[in-house]
């Protein structure tokens, strides 16, 4: 049977309308799966082959919101809990790539750092004592291997396509759709959105931890909240443009 | 015991049954790096450095020498550019928690290591196991011990133990390949049991 079968006939799809971007099978040293290889049977020789394995027989399906540099950083930061800690590769490979992965992902990733990686998982994968450290570099290797672009984009661009790494991204309420409903600036946990009824709402982006849930709330027929990444975000509108004209219902 | 040959870096070498790859070379004067071996203690195989290359059935693998057991015919290569590639990484990541240790800068100058490549950790122990198993497997004490695991991993000495057995002993002390040993008693000594009228272990 087919990838495809099991996530969207037997699963049901990616709910929310959103694309579907890779799939995880295996288990914590397992590894990433695109889109391209959907049409994969679900076999021990068949995943090995795309890099990942059969493992526990789970699979974490995940969509377009989810970074895959920060899937991989997850995944190692595990393990090396999970790790005995007997040998070298291992323990101080994990820890090592751990910190790289973390470093990318809050944005301070450097030239060089993926070569390092690859490094570290070839040692990890030759020498490791047993196979938790023999496999451990797979959710490294995999999306490198499938997502590579995403690895160079953090760290030459410091940008996160999937706006999903919170160093990496900010907030913004499109002026054009916000209703000034008070909604997002009641909920915001660091008071970081000013604003008032009928007037467009501004996050002050020194403020903004980017916990999102000014994304969260704001109700989905305004849809007046967005992620960025690897852009400025616009200038805010001046205060005398600010008042909402007969927006939201009935426009 | 029988005697027979194997090949380490194309030179004839004999071995005895139940020895190691590691100890059939250094009984022919060839050295492979390690530095959790001992030759008073069960293999450990932590620390990879002794990873060498075996010939088995026409294919070529990574064995860890200490643990491989030595055997007729086997061919060995104890150096290849992948080897040392592996090597200098291992002693990077060691050098990131104890640079300054003698035998771990020997072993960087012989396979290009760089000292700075990883950002410093701030335990100098590498977890060699050498205290560890001198303690339990040479003396019986089971002084000092590993707890946690994976990077928590470290050594402690178990205090109810040491105050009654380490102050004559501290055989382990001149094992250990960083300072890290001598601290962490010190520390459990300062702690635990400080000595009466003793500076530098009141607690105060």
């Amino acid at each position: 049977m087919p990838l495809s079968d099991i996530i969207y006939k037997i699963g049901g799809g990616i709910p929310g309308g959103k694309k579907f971007k890779a799939v995880q099978t295996g288990g914590p040293s397992g590894g990433c799966i695109p889109e391209e290889l959907l049409d994969l049977q679900v076999g021990f020789d068949e995943l090995t082959q795309a890099g990942s394995m059969m493992g526990s027989g789970g699979m974490i399906v995940m969509d377009e919101d989810t970074c895959m540099v920060d899937v991989a950083r997850y995944f190692i930061n595990f393990l090396t809990e999970e790790s005995c800690g007997k040998c070298v590769p291992c323990r101080e490979g994990l820890r090592q790539m751990a910190r790289i992965l973390t470093r990318i992902c809050a944005g301070e990733g450097r030239e060089g750092d993926i070569e390092t990686l690859e490094d570290l998982s070839e040692v990890a994968i030759e020498a490791s004592l047993c196979a938790l450290g023999k496999s451990a570099p797979n959710p490294f290797l995999t999306t490198l291997r499938y997502f590579r672009a995403e690895y160079e984009a953090h760290i030459k661009e410091k940008r996160c396509p999937a706006c999903a790494c919170k160093a990496l991204i900010s907030y913004y309420i499109e002026p054009q759709k916000c209703t000034g409903c008070r909604i997002c600036l009641r909920e915001c946990p660091a008071d970081a959105i000013d604003g008032d009824k009928k007037i467009v709402h501004i996050i002050d982006q020194d403020k903004c931890t980017t916990c999102g849930v000014c994304l969260d709330v704001c109700p989905s027929h305004f849809g007046a909240v967005r992620r960025i990444s690897g852009e400025p975000v616009p200038p805010p509108l001046p205060d005398e443009q600010r008042a909402v004209i007969k927006k939201g219902k009935g426009q | 015991m029988s005697d027979f040959l194997m090949q380490i870096d194309g030179k004839e070498v004999k071995a005895v049954a139940g020895m190691t790859v590691l100890e059939a070379a250094r009984g022919a004067g060839i050295s492979i790096p390690s530095l959790c071996h001992h030759d008073q203690l069960e293999p450990f195989g932590g620390c990879r450095l002794c990873i060498v290359e075996v010939e088995v059935d026409g294919r070529t693998r990574l064995v860890t020498s200490c643990v491989y057991q030595a055997r007729e015919n086997l061919v060995v290569r104890t150096r290849s550019e992948k080897i040392d590639r592996i090597r200098k990484t291992l002693l990077e990541l060691l050098l990131a928690h104890a640079p300054d240790s003698p035998q771990l800068k020997d072993l960087a100058r012989d396979y290009g290591a760089d000292a700075d490549r990883f950002e410093k950790e701030a335990s100098f122990c590498i977890h060699c196991g050498l205290c560890v198993r001198y303690c339990a497997e040479v003396k019986g004490k089971h002084a000092v011990g590993f707890v946690d695991r994976g990077i928590n991993k470290e050594i402690s000495f178990i205090p109810e133990i040491a105050a009654q057995e380490c102050n004559d002993c501290k055989e382990c002390f001149p094992l250990c390949p960083t300072s890290y040993l001598q601290a962490a008693f010190v520390l459990v000594e300062a702690f635990a049991f400080p000595r009466d009228g003793d500076e530098t272990s009141s607690a105060e």
